[in-house]
């Protein structure tokens, strides 16, 4: 299968007052087409600025560095022009928190329309027939397109957000915590309507969220992020059930399985707390953490090693670490 | 020497497993807004009953989930049990008696410790004056053992597991990272050398990997002071991890409580069931889904509240039961269904619990949408119009 979306080598950098806060430290990605790809990792990880990159979204004065290609053009250095037809009809994204990404005092129906009708798929009067059935798509009735914001619940606003990241047609939709301001019963109705629309329409998908749990649910694949860089990677029920990387292991037990008597009572953690990307450990950036660390640990940066069938690990545990032999998505 | 700290205060006496908080028949109601014509007309705002009824005992020394979705009264719960919600009925009683109505010496010993550790904390005290206040307030300036000020601090952090304490004493809460502050939330609520600590979403502001030490620490306590714990959470796992037994709440009521074990892997309660169904994991979404946004305390449904949403009601079960016109018209409060795990449900009642059990598995396959098959982007797949609300 080709690749929709591949990521090589990227690095980004934040310009702060404070100096350059390098959020991204070479990360190598990649989309099939149809495939999900689940991105997770907790706050400050870079999962969120990887999307940004995807969509050209991040501050002007953000330093990039290395080629995202979407079907098969370097989005980095597209002309503004080009930009904005790739942008939606390329590669569309949904949103955190669907509450604030509308606009509340335009009618969703509008909202919609407006990409279609910008990028001259269709004029007024289609666009309103498309909005309708991607409405439809979503779950929610036709007439809900003369509904303002404020009219309509949360569950509701985010089928919104999905409607709008559909409306013309994009190779790619990013996800970036989708479900995280809803309520349980609300997100899997989410996640499922997510899920359905990804199976029928073929979509190609990036699934962002700190919450594994989920991504295991939705994604075909996982990579998972820890200060800038990815530490795992590989099919998404593998790695959330035998976790090759310690980081995985610890993020995976934040999301028990009800009835494994192995959490019953015992709640595991790591001790510390995610690195400040101005100040990331020296060697494996996940050593001060790790609870099977060693003296190399400190010292050595571990590249990504083949951990398994069609899996990435970065850990010096992992076989191939000791002759060197990194792997490449 | 926490032993004897406890055998110093009053309620240290009590044994494991005594009620130490019991709540009767609580009741909290929200008046709705209405616009300033409307109000100086009269009309009053529509009624929110946001806690309706709730019946629950504490016991001594155990860790007790009350879970259930937002807009559940799960927090309203929890805050009139802190005296910080007006209630508009039932008691509360602590180690058996009625709350008098200088509520500070109660409030010593129940402590509250909030979801977000950011916005608890201001932003403007050290840490030191933070931990500090608590024991301002309530105009203590020596421990039992005549200990002063800056030692009780000094204990209540180290025992949050901020060591060595005096580093952290005259530090800003924006210097620390989020499980630190979570942690001096924790101390802040040691400090007063409390019975009951009553704990909303403790973690849910945290990143997935601080989460475990926070609980660690928590657990940890409870050994190490004697402590009860109350968790509030909508994460049915986190209750697994930690809690001897789960009180579920639906629209202002508990319907379900138990332990642990049997309520989540055995529940009694059709939404206690409908609850686990969504739990994400791996193929979870190919399980029922109740529809609908969370239901409304403004209009709490006659009969048993849940029916509306009911699948025992929605797929006939109900009527072949013989209990429809009651799951519609009856409401009902808990009933010990099986020992130590209360439900209140009619088909529950009705069948006992192993009939119970198996009927609302059947329920359960009758409502489950149909599978989406993991790689299932080949285009032989298809399907009808992706519906969003199956059966439930």
């Amino acid at each position: 299968m080709t690749d929709v979306l591949r990521v090589e080598d990227l690095f980004i950098t934040y310009q702060t007052s404070a100096g350059g806060v390098p959020a991204v430290r070479g990360v190598d990605l990649a989309v099939k087409k149809g495939e999900v790809l689940g991105l997770a990792g907790e706050s400050g990880c870079g999962k969120s600025t990887i999307a940004g990159a995807i969509l050209r979204l991040l501050p002007a004065t953000t330093e990039v560095k290395g080629t995202i290609t979407l079907d098969g053009e370097n989005i980095l250095g597209m002309k503004p022009g080009r930009l904005r037809a790739v942008r939606w009809t390329g590669a569309s994204i949904i949103f955190q928190g669907a509450m604030h990404a509308l606009n509340p005092v335009q009618r969703v129906g509008d909202q919609i329309a407006e990409a279609i009708v910008v990028h001259q798929q269709a004029g007024e009067k289609e666009a309103q027939i498309r909005v309708g059935s991607l409405l439809e798509q979503v779950g929610l009735p036709t007439r809900r397109m003369q509904d303002y914001p404020h009219e309509l619940s949360g569950g509701q606003k985010q089928r919104v957000m999905i409607a709008m990241a559909l409306a013309c047609s994009p190779s790619l939709v990013i996800a970036d915590e989708p479900t995280t301001a809803l309520d349980v019963m609300v997100q899997a109705q989410v996640l499922r309507l997510m899920k359905e629309l990804q199976r029928d329409l073929g979509l190609s998908m990036i699934f962002i969220t700190h919450d594994l749990s989920v991504l295991v649910e939705t994604s075909d694949r996982l990579a998972i992020m820890y200060a800038g860089k990815i530490v795992e990677e590989g099919p998404a029920e593998a790695v959330f059930h035998e976790p090759k990387h310690p980081y995985t292991s610890a993020l995976a037990a934040a999301f028990p399985e009800i009835g494994d008597m192995r959490f019953r009572g015992n709640p595991t953690g790591l001790g510390g707390d995610p690195p400040d990307p101005q100040e990331i450990p020296s060697g494996c950036p996940f050593h001060p953490r790790c609870p099977v660390a060693f003296a190399d640990c400190e010292r050595t940066v571990p590249g990504l090693y083949s951990a398994g069938e069609d899996r990435r690990a970065a850990c010096l545990l992992m076989e191939d670490a000791k002759s060197g032999v990194e792997t490449r998505g | 020497m926490n032993a004897t700290d406890a055998a110093a205060t009053p309620g240290g006496g009590l044994p494991k497993g005594a009620p130490i908080l019991e709540v009767e028949d609580l009741h909290v109601t929200f008046q709705g807004r209405v616009g300033l014509i409307a109000g100086l007309r009269g009309q009053k705002g529509t009624l929110s009953r946001a806690v309706d009824g709730v019946n629950l005992q504490v016991r001594k020394g155990e860790v007790l989930a009350i879970a259930g979705e937002s807009g559940c009264g799960k927090t309203t719960t929890a805050r009139a049990i802190m005296g910080l919600q007006a209630v508009d009925g039932g008691t509360i009683k602590y180690e058996g008696k009625p709350l008098p109505r200088n509520l500070k010496p109660y409030l010593r010993k129940v402590q509250m410790v909030f979801q977000d550790p950011t916005d608890t904390l201001n932003p403007r005290q050290t840490i030191y004056e933070i931990i500090a206040e608590g024991l301002r307030i309530h105009g203590i300036d020596r421990g039992p053992n005549g200990e002063p000020e800056e030692q009780l601090v000094a204990r209540a952090l180290s025992h949050a597991g901020l060591r060595p304490p005096d580093r952290f004493f005259l530090r800003y809460p924006h210097e620390l990272s989020g499980g630190q502050r979570q942690r001096v939330v924790i101390a802040g609520a040691l400090v007063l050398d409390p019975e009951i600590i009553v704990a909303d979403e403790p973690v849910s502001n945290l990143d997935a990997s601080v989460r475990g030490e926070i609980l660690q620490l928590l657990m940890k306590l409870r050994e190490e002071l004697d402590l009860t714990i109350v968790i509030v959470t909508h994460d049915l796992g986190l209750a697994w991890t930690v809690a001897d037994r789960v009180a579920v709440m639906y629209l202002g009521r508990i319907v379900e409580i138990g332990p642990t074990e049997e309520v989540l892997l055995r529940p009694l309660h059709p939404y206690t069931r409908a609850l686990l169904d969504v739990v994400p994991e791996a193929g979870g979404l190919d399980r029922p889904i109740l529809t609908g946004e969370p239901p409304d305390p403004t209009r709490v449904p006659p009969g048993c509240r849940f029916h509306p949403r009911c699948p025992v009601v929605v797929t006939g079960k109900a009527a072949g039961l013989g209990i429809e016109a009651a799951c519609k018209g009856e409401d009902l409060g808990l009933e010990e269904i099986k020992p130590g795990q209360f439900a209140a449900c009619h088909a529950s009642r009705q069948l006992g619990a192993e009939a119970a059990l198996a009927a609302l598995a059947e329920v359960e396959a009758a409502v489950a949408p149909e599978p989406i098959s993991q790689g299932s982007w080949s285009s032989d797949d298809q399907q009808g119009d992706p519906d969003t609300s199956p059966e439930g």
